[in-house]
């Protein structure tokens, strides 16, 4: 089957070791190597702060991958996250084109890295 | 014929009472920005008020196709954590 292009969004939670992080991590690059799929790059933003808290945590490990795989790829990430207790929220969206070259032309250092925007206010206001 | 009523004097074109009318313009369609990317939170703070909310096409004056796909990146980037839902002086 042809391959689509996928872009995929996990926020870890805090409490895990940079070890264990990276073991999460590494545990989906294999998933997506197992069912046939490319790693086509990835970005990890570290330890940065929610903009509200999510189950009762306000920092989190940003990580995000962009990968090629089978149409049929999408459910099993999405259960492998859903049961993974470790991921607080993920985002699974199929990339167009655009957003394609947009994403090539990042890797090569024509556009800045997006970096969160701190916010100015010290707690996370509720 | 001197019962000129205030209302009578009141200059509507003069000078002060012009608002100068930015032209504005879609910046997407000026710099040519095919896709707007979720995890870009500073370029979508512009597009966004003091509290957090998303402005309309008509201030930005941003067209409705991109408009569209501002609103579609923000919801993301909200449901990600990157932007919040609700803020005061985000800016």
């Amino acid at each position: 089957m042809s391959l689509v292009n996928y872009e995929s969004a996990i926020i870890l939670t805090p409490v895990l070791s940079e070890a264990q992080m990276q073991e999460a991590v590494k545990s989906y690059r294999q998933l997506v190597a197992e069912h046939g799929g490319v790693m086509v790059g990835e970005t990890n933003w570290g330890l940065t702060k929610l903009a509200y808290p999510i189950k009762k945590k306000s920092t989190g490990f940003y990580h995000f991958f962009e990968f090629q795989a089978n149409s049929d790829f999408q459910a099993l990430l999405e259960t492998a996250y859903s049961r993974d207790e470790r991921v607080l929220r993920f985002l699974n969206l199929k990339l167009d084109k655009h957003a394609v070259v947009y994403n090539e032309r990042k890797r090569k250092g024509e556009i800045a890295p997006a970096k969160k925007y701190e916010s100015k206010e010290g707690g996370s206001s509720i | 014929m001197s019962g000129k009523s205030a209302q009578d004097s009141y200059n509507f074109n003069s000078q002060q009472n012009q608002v100068i009318i930015k032209k504005k313009y879609c910046r997407f369609k000026k710099h040519n920005i095919k896709y707007i990317d979720y995890k870009d939170s500073n370029f979508l703070l512009k597009f966004m008020n003091e509290q957090g909310k998303i402005l309309p096409g008509r201030i930005t004056g941003t067209s409705d196709k991109y408009q569209r796909k501002v609103g579609t990146a923000i919801k993301r980037a909200r449901f990600m954590a990157i932007l919040p839902y609700v803020a005061d002086g985000l800016k």
